[in-house]
């Protein structure tokens, strides 16, 4: 009796998806961001610039001749559901190419479908083991963290500050980069003296920096993204600590000075250049796209372009890159990622090749301090 | 009992043909995660629906399961087949064991306890980097294999899904309608009058509650070795409310409800996805109108609502 009415339903909800519109012409691009949820402030500005620079392509009348279309979905962080929106895009929405997801945990769900559909995937999340070992179809324009780790411990070898204290987020962002931190110390001659984590939704973090205060620690890094990190540096600044205070890429936003305040004043971070584009030199290859990412952002959405839309705007180029020299299938778009060379965009300068999806270099990052409720590059 | 079997039998035909109208789409990828909802819906309806032991902690023996299979064939090499009910095995203990104590509790007492056993699951599964990777996840799970067919595409995956799918749903019904799901329904209605006329109602809660823990296990391992990655975020708070959303929604005490509660929450997301950033909105206001009209569940609700339409309100309300 209910199995009929139940077959019935399920027959009538059918319906509603076979009516599916297809347009012929524009070559369409999948998008998955994490809109909603715990990363979205990784996914909305992803999202934002996603939209922004594919209108601007189409406004100057698309690639070669032909428009853009961008499919963008939200997985609101769940790995689970990126891996049946990246399954809808590619088997529904048939798209030649994947921009996505944001954070690493969904882009490692999602890899072993876009490998088995061969759809490239360029994804916006930082995670290393991403594009290590290489996988022939996804590449990612997010900055490794050891490359941020990389300049913090470059400074801190030129001053002979070999001590220091870890004080690391428990969450993906945060194991990453402690892990990462723990791995390149000897390299630089750094010994850790304390390393301790905290909570993504702790309030307080007194207890680890009074430890920290305690030993012999000259320098604390600490790794997370807000609101956590500014609750520290407001902390270390009540309880008086002196001890310089290393922040990582993760808070690298004006939100981190507004949350944190006068406590930010002389903090440190490495950053991509996207923060202090117009102090570059004019020499810096980045420059222009910078400068006209910042511009097209203010222009569009009254805010701050960050890094993070950053990685949408250099997938977005960079499949426009690939198109523009002939590719149009997801066969082609691949090898013509793969080709990219000298690409500068707002992450970096990326160099792709067979054994290199990641792309970047080290001068992908500049330190940066913050003076006077603004940040300036650290020379 | 030919009235249930011959329900059952049209049922399975329904789920064995569903993808001959779907051909490999997208949507046969969402009806492989709606079969392992359907299952953890009705290992939680088993407890929830019946027994009338509330748990908020579903999430982690899910968690656990897919845990627990992945390390075991990922990190040290185990063949799939044998981890799965390894891991399932240790699960219900552990369910067990922990059940003594926690199943003393009642009300909201039970339900605090099991939401604290979940946060603790969902912790461990973050702070043992060394074991699970942490928060970043669990990659290279091996997808099952049986004869030379391995599992990886979403049609096989499809079959093999439902196939334990089914399995539990008549495993279930069977319970139901035996001594024993006869000794659970007397305990939901009243523990002390199940105790007078010689139903242990002690061992009977924590058996419940072991088994389901244990079929939530299986539906972990399942998730593990379809998804071939894992992380915490998947196993957390909120998705042990959103099971009990698929249960109460789709009908407590009812197996087929769990189906539907599972198919509706799952599905439901999909359809709305064309109304854009209004999507949550509707998708709230959806579950709250059908907890008003439907307070039976889909199940009870449905055919109630066919029978006002088609009868003129003649429907005789038994929800």
């Amino acid at each position: 009796m209910n199995i009929r009415i139940l077959s019935f339903l399920f027959a009538a909800l059918a319906l509603l998806f076979s009516t599916n519109v297809f347009a012929a012409a524009p070559i369409k691009i999948g998008a998955l961001f994490a809109v909603t949820g715990p990363a979205a402030f990784l996914g909305e500005p992803e999202r934002n610039t996603a939209k922004m620079v594919v209108d601007e392509i189409n406004k100057a009348g698309g690639v070669k001749g032909r428009k853009l279309e961008l499919i963008s979905y939200d997985t609101a962080g769940d790995a689970t559901k990126a891996v049946q929106l990246a399954t809808k895009l590619i088997k529904d929405d048939k798209v030649v190419a994947i921009i996505g997801p944001s954070t690493t945990g969904e882009t490692m769900a999602v890899i072993p479908v876009v490998e088995k559909e061969q759809v490239p995937l360029i994804s916006c999340s930082a995670g290393s083991k991403i594009t290590d070992p290489v996988k022939k179809w996804v590449f990612k324009t997010a900055q490794n963290d050891s490359l941020a780790v990389g300049r913090i411990f470059d400074y801190l070898q030129k001053r002979k500050q070999t001590n220091v204290a870890l004080l690391t987020v428990s969450d993906g962002f945060g194991a990453s980069g402690r892990e990462q931190l723990k791995a390149q110390a000897s390299k630089y001659g750094i010994k850790i003296v304390s390393d301790d984590t905290y909570g993504p939704k702790d309030t307080d973090m007194t207890a680890q920096l009074t430890k920290i205060r305690g030993s012999q620690a000259q320098a604390i890094i600490c790794w997370g993204t807000n609101p956590g990190p500014a609750v520290i540096a407001k902390n270390a600044r009540q309880l008086g600590i002196k001890t310089p205070l290393f922040m990582s890429h993760g808070v690298s936003s004006k939100k981190f000075i507004e949350l944190a305040g006068d406590a930010a004043e002389g903090i440190k971070l490495p950053s991509g250049k996207v923060l202090v584009a117009d102090q570059l030199p004019n020499s810096d290859q980045q420059k222009k796209s910078l400068l006209s990412f910042v511009k097209d952002y203010q222009n569009h959405y009254k805010a701050e372009g960050d890094h993070f839309g950053g990685h949408a705007w250099d997938a977005v180029m960079l499949i426009k890159g690939a198109i523009e020299k002939g590719a149009d299938s997801a066969q082609s778009i691949r090898d013509g990622l793969e080709k990219t060379r000298g690409f500068a965009g707002i992450g970096g300068t990326f160099n792709y090749s067979a054994q290199d999806h990641a792309g970047l270099g080290k001068d992908a990052f500049v330190l940066v301090e913050v003076k006077k409720r603004d940040w300036v590059v650290v020379k | 009992m030919k009235r249930e079997l011959l329900k059952f039998l049209a049922f399975t035909v329904f789920v064995l043909l569903l993808p001959l109208y779907f051909q490999g789409g997208y949507l046969m990828n969402v009806l492989v995660f709606v079969g392992i909802n359907t299952m953890l819906a009705i290992a939680l309806n088993l407890l929830l629906g019946y027994a009338g032991q509330i748990s908020l902690g579903h999430a982690g023996f899910f968690g656990l399961g897919a845990y627990l299979s992945g390390i075991l064939t990922a990190t040290y090499g185990w063949n799939p087949w044998l981890a799965m009910p390894t891991a399932a095995i240790v699960v219900g203990g552990l369910a067990g064991l922990i059940g003594f104590p926690i199943l003393k509790l009642k009300g909201h007492y039970l339900a605090m306890a099991t939401l604290g056993l979940g946060i603790i699951i969902y912790i461990v599964f973050n702070e043992t980097v060394d074991l699970t990777g942490g928060p970043s996840g669990l990659s290279g799970i091996p997808n099952l294999a049986v004869a030379g067919v391995t599992f990886d595409s979403d049609v096989k995956n499809y079959y093999l899904i439902w196939g334990f799918t089914l399995a539990v749903i008549l495993f279930s019904l069977n319970l139901a309608n035996s001594r024993v799901g006869r000794a659970l329904r007397a305990v939901h209605d009243s523990e002390v009058a199940a105790r007078v006329v010689g139903v242990n109602a002690r061992i009977l809660k924590v058996q419940i509650f072991a088994l389901s823990a244990l079929l939530s296990s299986l539906a972990g391992s399942l998730y593990a070795h379809t998804m071939t990655f894992i992380s915490p975020a998947s196993f957390g708070f909120n998705f042990s409310v959103e099971l009990l959303t698929m249960v109460v929604i789709g009908g407590l005490g009812s197996v087929y409800g769990s189906f539907l509660g599972a198919a509706l929450l799952t599905l439901l997301p999909e359809f709305l996805r064309a109304a854009h950033d209004y999507d949550i909105i509707i998708y709230g206001a959806l579950l709250m109108l059908m907890v008003m009209f439907m307070p039976g569940g889909l199940v009870r609700g449905i055919p109630d609502l066919f029978r006002k339409v088609f009868k003129k309100g003649g429907g005789d309300s038994h929800a």
